[in-house]
């Protein structure tokens, strides 16, 4: 029953405030269905951990611990964003970016975009995972152009066009998947459906199933934003209103890297060997080297934090690549913890490149003295997400590399280089943003900086000390990825 | 009419659809462009109905009615429409000149065919010649996308490959279950009414729909 709830209201938002347009209260109506959709997460997610995995629907969904806990981000980090959003778009809105007709189609596509997202987490058909992934991106291809500045049509373009011919790599690997289960389960619908195939993932035809891997990497890869086809991420992430760069790179991303762990899952089953964790070792190593060179280059913060999700989420795939019960783990604790650390990042630079007018990291300095919460959240933020201890990332961190070097040696020394640089660069680029001499005013109103610090502040603690049922989640949802 | 007939008429189709696909590569006109498209959408469509009739598979016939509704009538004269209102139907010079991409072209078939033979062994449908042909389609359709830097080139570059796509599908398994297939369309429609919003997006800010204005975003 919870399941309705979860993809009905989010739905429901979209069209309502499709209809309602943008009068006065429709930034509160935007959190509010949000909130609705985390409630309704968490009741699932309480019911997962009571009774543990099930099919709902006739089969139609399938909800375990590793997909329940995605959804649980998911549903959070949309709640804290839309709150986010509300006084950020109205001052976006004063500054003459944004008009009222926007504003609405900003809020439906909002709620469509995370409707979307968890209809992709929760379906049981490798097939409406596809079409749930495409309509997640055609949400949020207006949203990206929704200032209507050449550069960002120009993003909004490339990410359409390039996320456009990834997923039509990925459905030509969900038909070969069909085409392998089909001699196995028979045509028809259930041949689809991801229990059924995990049940007979042994029989699968091995040749098949290891092309379709490579599609469906490739596809899903594109929007995770693996290296080399990463090149649309930084463009939407810079372009775009901040709260969607802080979606896009929490969730969407995350989102993506779930359907390629789903098929990795059976093509391990299929093949009984390592292949498809090579190739996603091989592609997260690549994202995270590249990725960590291209931050050093970067001029515009978001761009640069975009780049540096491209990097962690190489991290995670690696991670997860890797395989093995602590990789998982590791791979899933950092999967959080970026998404959480990203996001709240993304809101206190959304603040600060609202009060300097621009988003040159030349053109913002001393956020410290002018505006203490926001440097504080940024700085934090920042501190954050390159690995500092006490801050969980630094705990996920660790465990991945202390596999890497358990497993396979050879890629520590690029992981730490990686790691190293990207520390140099991204804090000797903060630190002047927050700490530097400046003669700018305050800003002239009270920011949203509440779930800045709610995100850091669960990652700290997260950090410090992960609740034993937490803990145990994390592990099942592990267990279930396998090795 | 006996099952090796129809299957020579299939395999006639796929034919044609692979020389559209090298004719859509070789067009400079947008308006040429759009009229190979719905032309491959036919093939398509009439490939899939004689599927659908010569394997008895019910499900292929509405796969073909949705290809023909969307892909033949409503989506060509969409862009027809577009066309004549933002007045853009002039030559359009492709990037790299039209006979190295034919050349190209006919390097990626060979990869396709190569590509897809270990799987039509497999495959036990009676159309499992045609997928090398399938893969082609959307290789081909994949060589239009890069070598165009106007937007509706692109575009339906992007749509010939999801014709290819339903191509492989039908020929290698039958097509996919119906409900997929309807949420694939639901998708590419929606797709297509995005993109039309952005068309006029572009067109208003940069005065032109040639995205070599797009320039500016470069990996630094």
């Amino acid at each position: 029953m919870e399941i309705y709830w979860l993809l009905g209201i989010p739905l429901t938002g979209g069209i309502f405030l499709a209809l309602w347009g943008c009068r006065k209260h429709s930034p509160e109506i935007n959190a509010l269905f949000s909130l609705l959709t985390l409630l309704a997460a968490a009741l699932l997610t309480h019911r997962i951990i009571e009774d543990g995995p099930m099919t709902v629907g006739g089969g139609w969904f399938f909800i375990d611990s590793f997909n329940v806990f995605l959804v649980a981000l998911t549903a959070f980090v949309a709640f804290t964003t839309a709150l986010f959003s509300r006084p950020y778009m109205r001052i976006e809105a004063e500054h003459g970016k944004l008009n009222d007709k926007r504003l609405r189609l900003y809020h439906s596509s909002y709620q469509i975009f995370i409707a979307a997202m968890l209809l992709a987490l929760t379906t049981n058909n490798m097939g409406i995972l596809w079409v749930a992934m495409e309509a997640a991106t055609l949400a949020t291809v207006l949203l990206v152009s929704l200032y209507r500045t050449p550069a960002s049509l120009e993003a909004a373009w490339k990410y359409f066009i390039l996320c456009g011919v990834g997923i039509a790599l990925a459905l030509f690997g969900t038909i070969l998947l069909y085409f392998a289960a089909e001699k196995v389960l028979g045509s028809g619908g259930t041949a689809l459906l991801w229990t059924h195939l995990d049940g007979v993932k042994t029989e699968l035809e091995p040749t098949v199933l290891s092309l379709a891997f490579v599609f469906l990497l490739v596809g899903y890869g594109t929007k995770v934003g693996l290296a080399p086809l990463h090149s649309w991420l930084p463009d939407a992430h810079a372009e775009g209103p901040t709260p969607v760069s802080a979606v896009l790179s929490g969730l969407l991303l995350n989102v993506a890297l779930y359907a390629v762990m789903r098929s990795k899952v059976l093509v391990d089953g299929a093949l009984g060997t390592d292949m498809a964790g090579n190739l996603m070792m091989g592609f997260g190593l690549l994202s995270v080297v590249l990725a960590a060179f291209l931050i050093k280059r970067q001029t515009d913060v978001k761009r640069m934090f975009a780049y540096s999700s491209i990097e962690h989420m190489g991290l995670i795939t690696f991670a997860f690549g890797m395989g093995g019960a602590v990789a998982n783990f590791a791979g899933l604790l950092h999967m959080t913890m970026h998404s959480l650390t990203k996001s709240a990042i993304f809101f206190a630079v959304g603040h600060a490149t609202q009060k300097a007018g621009t988003q040159l990291m030349g053109g913002i300095r001393g956020l410290i003295k002018t505006n203490p919460t926001i440097g504080w959240g940024l700085m934090l933020g920042t501190v954050a997400i390159l690995g500092v201890p006490p801050f969980g990332v630094f705990a996920s961190e660790f465990l991945i590399i202390t596999t890497a070097m358990h497993d396979h040696p050879w890629a520590t020394p690029f992981l730490l280089l990686a790691l190293g640089v990207a520390f140099a660069s991204i804090f000797g680029k903060v630190q002047p943003m927050v700490f530097g001499e400046t003669e700018s005013a305050k800003l002239p109103y009270q920011p949203a900086l509440a779930p800045v610090f709610l995100h850091l502040g669960l990652v700290l603690m997260l950090g410090l000390f992960i609740p034993p049922y937490l803990a145990a989640w994390y592990r099942q949802a592990a267990q279930l990825l396998g090795g | 009419m006996s099952l090796t007939y129809h299957l020579q008429i299939v395999n006639l189709l796929a034919a044609l659809l692979l020389l559209i696909s090298f004719a859509m590569l070789s067009q400079r006109r947008i308006a040429g462009l759009i009229t190979l498209f719905a032309w491959q959408g036919a093939a398509l469509a009439a490939s899939t109905a004689l599927v659908a009739w010569s394997t008895g598979q019910h499900h292929l016939y509405y796969s073909a009615a949705l290809t023909l509704v969307l892909k033949v009538i409503a989506m060509p004269w969409y862009f027809f429409r577009v066309v004549k209102k933002l007045n853009v139907d002039r030559d359009v010079e492709p990037m790299i000149n039209i006979p190295t991409t034919m050349l190209i072209g006919i390097v990626l078939v060979i990869f396709a065919f190569n590509l897809a033979l270990p799987i039509s062994e497999l495959s036990g449908t009676v159309t499992r010649s045609t997928l090398g042909i399938a893969l082609a389609t959307v290789l081909l359709a994949f060589l239009m996308m890069i070598t165009r830097s106007k937007a509706i080139p692109q575009v339906i570059g992007f749509l010939a490959m999801e014709n290819g796509l339903f191509f492989a599908a039908t020929s290698a398994t039958y097509g996919m279950p119906l409900v997929v297939e309807l949420g694939v369309a639901l998708d590419v429609m929606v797709g297509v009414f995005v993109l039309s919003i952005f068309f006029f997006q572009i067109r208003e800010t940069f005065d032109s729909l040639d995205l070599k204005h797009m320039e500016k975003l470069r990996e630094k």
